[in-house]
């Protein structure tokens, strides 16, 4: 590993947009666009399918303020995909701005465009639509081949040969595998096979979907959106409207949190389209209402492993099945489902001699899923580290001690992995660090506390990637100016992660000079290089290594400068950040002299792009322990800690990488023990609003402590791997173990209610 | 109808629906810190003083607030600073959109208990909901700004 002193990088540094956010200053969509622009509202379907027969709109029209209203016949008949991926995406273009056959409850039927909310609310409810009321399918276990099909339409299109059949209700479908799965799994000691199920969970990041549009000073259309994905976004509108890229300007303000729901194009469609349709400016913020039953949750998905394993614990083959729900449209399906076995499977390397993996990803009449922290990933871990659990507690050896026998170690090559190498590994390390931080050998046995309570603790490991390989592109530009300061500007987008403090500090490491110096712009499709957008961990990863090439780009081009201006050789100039020095002379030209003689009868721009792609996705890697209190009566489980040891490489920034291990530990018990996306028989949303579904307070988290072990990625910027989306994976596997060791049932569903476990103690005690 | 209300000290006088909020009331007048969450009353951040306690402005009609003292972050600035720094030095504003809600509430808080144990900061901030933070920073931050505070013997 190296070992290094830096000046910016692996520093506790502040946000750079921290005291603005904190102070409360305006800087979120709806506090910086006009208040005057037309408000929009989606009418939205009461059935979860159907047809639309007949919309009469003739009164609501009339309702004084109500500018535009369209409906099906309105739209362009383009379909697409809002899934922000890069071209040619994986997912399916299934969608229309609006489609006469409607696919889930809350499915756009009409736009409705009003001087105030007050006005379309109103023409609303004066629509009139009759439906064509069809039977759904909501069961995703029964979706494949169901003759119910929820895309029958002939111009469905894949972009990507990806499994999809949509006369099948199949989004995607594939096999892979290494070795005879068959044949070792025959050989094993013992086989075990269960199923386990984790349902949607929404983002519920504070700031719900909102997009403003209008038309610029050029006539182009330009669009403000909290998105992660300002270059996928311009790409989405000019296929959905049909008008060319260079009539569309994206930017994006600072975001109220994203966790991959803003990674879809979830609401950008309809005020571009009442924009391009009136010219006017436009404005749709949902609801949280909206944002918890039209967004973009988590993929419930169904994990059938097969492992198989020695009596001394050795994991030597694993077989995987998941089946994923894509809910009514395809976005994300192909790919969040391929996380659940390559982003758990490779974590038991170690003895691993053959693994297959299947899935099936299927069309339902529900909500459609989208991209989630973890992607897949969360679900593929909660299975087989619930697995795993399950074997360690059958073959009475501890959890911690198999794990450290089976798990992938620095320098194997993971065959589950695309074959890839773990060049950067600590996580036995984080395993032993953890186990002695937690004092797992005092807090794993089960402890009667009196009064029906135990107390006891579970255990998990993860894994993620940085970044798709060969797939992510991030690019930095970097600008010197005449004080001898920097300009950044990137297209990845801090949703409240701090990806533009952290690069600043990559540029400041590099430049020599104060993260103050460097002033960070993002992100905009006319003003940024281009970046495929903040995603799939790939920012700190893939955009740092962009700043770190970019800033090597500028310093020559400062050492170029500076050569011409003393008459000397390229060659001869070092760069020392504040100045540049000619060897041998020793004479120096300082950093605002060469900023001023850029702009003065000069050829050389003293500023530098680069892009960054990778041919590979180093994992982060992490374990967790958790220590919980249930009492027997209630089934409540009250979680007393929760400690984890990350390997995110070399951390960027420390205390910006604790808070996202921290917050990702928090979504996790919240989808772990209350969250829960819920339908009714006909399909109907039940937590629609935060009285029913629950995300965790304050008071239910228990204490939380993050540590790190640090690897040394080579590939990455100063080391460092990527950090946002691992720690949301280990909290449900580590609470369902803590779970069984309190009352003997393991609960293979999530999430795992005080309900569910007060009737599975109910069960246990009558058989 | 006509109301009369004081805005950060300001009295406004405004001609308003009968069924406006007083968040929307708020903002409309460039309280742009007060920010909307949810439509349940669940979420704190709206959270605003009236006559210096706290109250969710979603929840409250902009009418009822007519003859009320109301301040939202705009105006506690300077008391904010004191204590947000330590916040920032751990990370913890994240996408910052809770953040005023959860400023106003810690300013209501440390007027009520200037020295609160982690418990009672706990109890006090329970329905100010944060998805990015996982709340420890929020709490640590908390924490090093009242050992400041002992340190300079304040406390």
């Amino acid at each position: 590993m190296e070992h290094r002193t830096y000046q910016s990088v692996n520093q506790p540094v502040r946000k750079k947009d921290a005291m603005q956010l904190l102070l409360g200053k305006p800087v979120y969509l709806d506090d910086i666009t006009p208040g005057n622009a037309l408000v929009v509202k989606i009418m939205r379907s009461p059935h979860a399918n159907a047809i639309v027969k007949e919309i009469n709109s003739s009164i609501a029209k009339k309702v004084p303020g109500v500018e535009a209203i369209y409906t099906w016949e309105d739209v362009p008949q383009t379909r697409f995909a809002i899934a922000g991926q890069t071209y040619p995406e994986p997912s399916p273009y299934d969608r229309l701005i609006l489609d006469r056959h409607v696919r889930f409850v809350g499915d756009a039927v009409a736009i409705v465009a009003a001087e105030t909310e007050k006005a379309a609310l109103k023409a609303m409810s004066l629509i009139r639509v009759t439906y064509d009321v069809l039977e759904p399918i909501l069961d995703f276990r029964k979706a494949k081949d169901n003759p119910i099909v929820v895309h029958p339409e002939e111009d469905w299109f894949p972009p990507c040969p990806v499994g999809g059949d949509n006369h099948r209700n199949l989004v995607a479908s594939e096999e892979d595998s290494d070795g005879d799965v068959d044949a070792v799994l025959e050989d094993c000691d013992l086989v075990l096979e269960h199923t386990y199920h984790t349902k949607a969970f929404s983002q519920t990041m504070m700031e719900t979907f909102r997009t403003y549009t209008e038309f610029d000073r050029y006539g182009r259309l330009h669009v403000i959106s909290s998105t992660q994905i300002v270059f996928h976004c311009r790409r989405i509108l000019s296929r959905a409207l049909g008008i060319p890229k260079s009539q569309i300007r994206v930017e994006k303000p600072r975001i109220g949190g994203g966790f991959g729901a803003k990674q879809t194009a979830v609401c950008e469609v309809y005020p571009a389209f009442v924009t391009l349709k009136t010219g006017r400016p436009a404005k749709l913020i949902y609801t949280r209402e909206e944002s918890q039953i039209a967004g973009s949750p988590r993929h419930e998905m169904e994990i059938r492993i097969r492992l198989g394993a020695n009596r001394d614990g050795t994991i030597r083959a694993l077989d995987f099945y998941t089946l994923s729900n894509s809910g009514a449209y395809g976005e994300h399906g192909p790919t969040t489902v391929g996380l659940s076995g390559h982003k758990a499977i490779p974590l038991y390397t170690g003895g691993l001699e053959a693994y297959r993996f299947c899935y099936d990803v299927v069309y339902t009449n529900l909500q459609a899923a989208g991209a989630y922290r973890g992607y897949g990933a969360t679900q593929g871990i909660f299975a087989l580290e619930s697995m795993v659990n399950e074997l360690a507690e059958k073959l009475g050896i501890d959890p911690t001690v198999i794990r450290d026998k089976n798990m992938v170690r620095e320098g194997m090559q993971m065959p589950a992995y695309y074959h890839e190498m773990a060049n950067a590994c600590a996580l036995d390390r984080c395993m032993e660090h953890c186990r002695k931080m937690f004092s797992w050998e005092e807090k794993y046995p089960v402890r009667d506390m009196g009064n029906g309570k135990v107390r006891t603790a579970g255990v998990a490991m993860a894994m993620q990637g940085s970044c798709i390989s060969h797939v992510d592109v991030g690019s930095a530009t970097i600008k010197l100016s005449e004080d001898g300061t920097y300009n950044l500007l990137i297209g990845a987008a801090d949703m409240g992660t701090g990806c533009d403090t952290i690069l600043a500090q990559m540029a400041a490491e590099c430049m020599e000079c104060s993260v103050d110096d460097i002033a960070v712009f993002g992100a905009d499709t006319d003003a940024s290089p281009y970046d495929s957008g903040s995603y799939a961990s790939s920012t700190t990863y893939i955009t740092g290594k962009a700043v770190e090439k970019a800033c090597e780009e500028l310093k020559q081009k400062i050492c170029s400068i500076a050569a011409e201006m003393l008459g000397c050789a390229e060659e001869e100039m070092a760069f020392e950040g504040k100045h540049v020095r000619r060897a041998g002379t020793g004479q120096t030209v300082s950093l605002g002299d060469i900023a001023y003689k850029s702009q003065v009868f000069n050829t050389k721009a003293a500023e530098a792009t680069a892009s960054h792609s990778s041919p590979i996705s180093p994992p982060p890697y992490m374990v967790g322990m958790v220590e919980i209190e249930l009492d027997k009566k209630t089934g409540l489980v009250t979680v007393l800690d929760y400690m984890a040891v990350v390997d995110c490489g070399i951390p960027i920034n420390p205390a910006l990488a604790r808070i996202q291990a921290e917050g990702g530990i928090v979504q996790g018990i919240g989808h772990t023990l209350m969250e829960d996306v819920r339908y009714n028989d006909r399909g109907r949303p039940i937590g629609s609003s935060f009285l029913q579904y629950k995300i965790p307070t304050r008071l239910d988290m228990g204490n939380l402590r993050v540590e790190f072990e640090h690897s040394y990625e080579p590939t990455g910027p100063f080391g460092a791997k990527s950090i946002g989306e691992i720690v949301i994976n280990t909290p449900a596997p580590a609470l369902a173990h803590a779970i069984y060791r309190a009352i003997g049932v393991w609960h293979r569903e999530l999430p795992i209610t005080p309900e569910k476990i007060a009737m599975s103690l109910a069960e246990h005690a009558d058989k | 109808m006509e109301i009369k209300i004081t805005v950060n000290g300001k009295t406004i006088t405004d001609h308003i629906d009968a069924d406006l909020l007083l968040i929307d009331f708020l903002r409309a007048h460039g309280c742009y810190s007060v920010k909307r969450g949810c439509e349940t009353s669940n979420c704190g951040l709206c959270t605003v003083l009236m006559d210096g306690k706290p109250i969710l402005s979603c929840s409250l009609l902009a009418a009822r607030g007519a003859g009320h003292r109301i301040q939202t972050l705009e105006g506690l600035q300077q008391e904010a600073a004191d204590f947000v720094g330590f916040i920032a030095d751990q990370g913890a504003d994240q996408c910052g959109f809770c953040n005023p809600g959860f400023v106003m509430n810690t300013i209501a808080l440390l007027r009520e208990n200037p020295d609160p144990t982690d418990d009672e900061i706990r109890a006090y901030l329970a329905g100010n909901l944060c998805r990015c933070s996982g709340y420890e920073g929020q709490l640590r931050g908390i924490r090093a700004y009242l050992n400041s505070r002992k340190r300079e013997g304040k406390l």
